[in-house]
């Protein structure tokens, strides 16, 4: 980015110190509820049907659209990195109110590991001028939970994972980080990484003039080409790891099954008994 | 295979569960175990011994700052100076990951993540991964030169004495963080709580939605209780807000794997039951026959929570 770009966008908010741009990572996944399978050839998951936002990613966007609204201006962009220039949950993070996209797709960056991923997302967040970037603190299909932490890493920033609460404080975020006690309230100066846990927030459903309004949205798409990583870092050959083995995992057996005639609770305590819980 | 690194994590002076399960495993695998610590060492080195590590690098106090890009910057910094781990090892907690992502970056190596079982295979690590809700099993190594990164669920391994003295402490330097070690803690709090710790407990009692209503996971509490266990929950309560988070079982909550694990209410999603299915015995108490969770129950009991449960509670109670 040039520079003068930068000092130019922060000298243009004197006047108000609060307004707040916020970049939304935003995964397109497989429906959860339609279970995808590992594909036999490359051992990674089958992603040739539509998909859909993440719904922990529901939770970002909801967080950044309340924090927009609450400071009075700025904008919130959604990022994603999906195949076969997917937008479909894109429109969806749209439709509930974020103001643009930008989609990273190419197919060399098919099989890209969690940290390839995270250097094409910094990459592309790197063509915005955000004071905050939000992301889950895990996707539902990968699971990985990196990539925030990673990103914040590549983009030289600080980071809060696990929030379950954000609150703007001026060039400053006040966040309860959940931790193995309870929770700490962190101070982050902007800007910075932030990942959010499923249920921060009530995400909302689109209204009818969101879905409308989502359709002709700013959505910018980009090859690995327009951005600042090299191809050496992603895709099958960038990973770094390689897969050994895949099992199906012994099944558990079911046991006893009893319907309950007003004793039931006789046979747990018989049960625990025998265990010596009780 | 040589040397592996193990973050250790402590609260108290008292080292972390997850910690000595790592310690434990890696002294099977390794000539050489050590532990690495973001704070002080001599407080937890004789733990640390006793589990295998003979170094505990530690970086000392980190006062407010967050541990992730403080020991991630002290570990790749050891690296660059020489130390030359084959693999590091973290629990997946939430300072385990933050530390193994931003390490990640800067030695420019994957994590490999969600891992359950590490063997060893050709001298390298091979760490495995369920998916799909722990149907299928995935076997990783790393294929490229460096340090290998692993990421590993708590109680996949039991944790055992070595019977080892005390770790030898030695200095683990911060490097200047600049922006990324700006996030400072200004307060902690710690949640009340009763009991034995959830992904410790002996005995664990969880509710979900068939329990109707927030006011009825007392009912859970009680029985969790009197049978000195712990209480969970399935996500749907937890996202419902009628408990908090730290209670949640399964792929986005903790894994337990008690002696008794009694599902109340719960259907068995694949996501919840990956988080208890290594529970030694599982009692589930449902109303719908069909339920999944009945297939992978010892005792299994068509029934209505509402009615079992109050009977169970009051003939624990009678016997004192
Ligand atoms: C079953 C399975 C196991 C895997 N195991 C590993 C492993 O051990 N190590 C490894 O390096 N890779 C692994 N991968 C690959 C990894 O999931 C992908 O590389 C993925 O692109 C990034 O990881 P994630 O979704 O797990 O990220 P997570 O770290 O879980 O994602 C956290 C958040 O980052 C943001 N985010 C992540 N990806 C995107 C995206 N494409 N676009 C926009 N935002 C995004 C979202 O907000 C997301 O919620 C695995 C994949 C699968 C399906
Ligand atoms: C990416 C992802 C991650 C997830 N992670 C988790 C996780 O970590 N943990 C988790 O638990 N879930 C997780 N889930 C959610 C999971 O898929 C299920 O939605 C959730 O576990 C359902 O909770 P439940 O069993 O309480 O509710 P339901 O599925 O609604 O089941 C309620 C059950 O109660 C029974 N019931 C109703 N009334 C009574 C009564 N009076 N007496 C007895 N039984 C009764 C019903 O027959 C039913 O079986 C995840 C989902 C996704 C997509």
């Amino acid at each position: 980015m040039n520079p003068l770009c930068l000092v130019l966008h922060r000298w243009g908010r004197v006047g108000d110190l609060h307004a707040m741009d916020i970049v939304v990572c935003v995964k397109q996944i497989p429906d959860p509820a339609d279970p995808g399978e590992l594909d036999s050839e490359t051992n990674t998951l089958k992603r040739d049907m539509k998909l859909i936002m993440d719904e922990s990613d529901s939770y970002g966007v909801e967080m950044a659209l309340q924090l927009r609204d609450a400071a009075g201006e700025g904008e919130v962009t959604l990022v994603s990195m999906a195949p076969h220039e997917e937008v479909n949950g894109l429109r969806s993070a749209l439709a509930m109110g974020a103001d643009k996209a930008i989609l990273v797709s190419d197919e060399a960056l098919a099989g890209t590991d969690a940290l390839g991923t995270a250097r094409v997302l910094a990459a592309a967040i790197g063509r915005t001028q955000a004071d905050l970037i939000l992301a889950a603190t895990e996707s539902s299909d990968g699971y990985t939970g990196t990539v925030p932490e990673q990103v914040a890493e590549l983009l030289g920033l600080p980071s809060v994972t696990f929030a379950k609460e954000i609150q703007a404080d001026g060039g400053e975020v006040l966040v309860k980080r959940q931790t193995e006690a309870g929770y700490d309230e962190v101070r982050c100066p902007l800007p910075a990484v932030v990942s959010v846990t499923a249920g921060v927030v009530e995400p909302r459903y689109p209204s009818f003039k969101g879905i409308m309004a989502a359709k002709s949205k700013p959505m910018d798409q980009v090859g690995i080409a327009d951005l600042d990583v090299s191809l050496e870092q992603v895709g099958w050959a960038g990973g770094g790891q390689e897969i050994t083995d895949v099992s199906p995992a012994p099944e558990r057996e079911a046991g006893e099954i009893i319907t309950d005639e007003g004793d039931a609770h006789e046979r747990i305590i018989a049960l625990l008994e025998e265990l010596r819980i009780v | 295979m040589g040397t592996i690194w193990v973050y250790a994590e402590a609260s108290g002076g008292q080292v972390a569960s997850i910690s000595l399960e790592l310690l434990t495993r890696a002294r099977e695998l390794a000539d050489t175990v050590e532990a690495v610590v973001g704070g002080e060492g001599e407080p937890v080195a004789a733990e640390l011994g006793a589990h295998g590590a003979t170094t505990v690098h530690a970086t000392g106090d980190l006062g407010d700052g967050l541990t992730g890009p403080a020991v991630a910057s002290a570990i790749a910094a050891a690296i660059e100076g020489g130390a030359a781990p084959d693999a590091v090892l973290f629990g997946t907690t939430y300072d385990g990951r933050d530390v193994a992502g931003r390490l990640s970056v800067k030695l420019g190596v994957p994590v490999i993540t969600n891992i359950v079982e590490l063997d060893q295979a050709d001298g390298s690590l091979v760490g495995t991964e369920p998916v799909f809700g722990g149907t299928v099993n995935v076997s990783t190594r790393f294929s490229g030169s460096g340090v290998g990164l692993f990421l590993v669920r708590p109680k996949s391994f039991a944790a055992e004495e070595s019977g080892g003295g005390p770790a030898a402490v030695s200095a683990l330097p911060v490097p200047d963080l600049g922006a990324t070690g700006a996030a400072r803690v200004v307060d902690r709090f710690a949640e009340e709580s009763t009991g034995p710790k959830l992904d410790e407990a002996g005995v664990v009692v969880s509710g979900g939605r068939g329990l109707g209503e927030a006011e009825k996971y007392s009912m859970i509490e009680d029985l969790a209780k009197l049978l000195g266990g712990a209480a969970g929950a399935s996500r749907a309560i937890v996202d419902a807000g009628w408990v908090p988070y730290s209670h949640q079982v399964g792929q986005t909550g903790k894994v337990v794997k008690p002696d008794v694990y009694v599902a109340c209410g719960i259907s068995g999603a694949t996501q919840h039951m990956v988080g208890m299915k290594g529970s030694k015995n599982i009692i589930a108490i449902n109303k719908d026959a069909e339920a999944p969770i009945f297939g992978i129950a010892d005792l299994g009991v068509v029934g209505d929570v509402h009615k079992v449960i109050p009977k169970l509670i009051e003939a624990l109670q009678a016997r004192g």
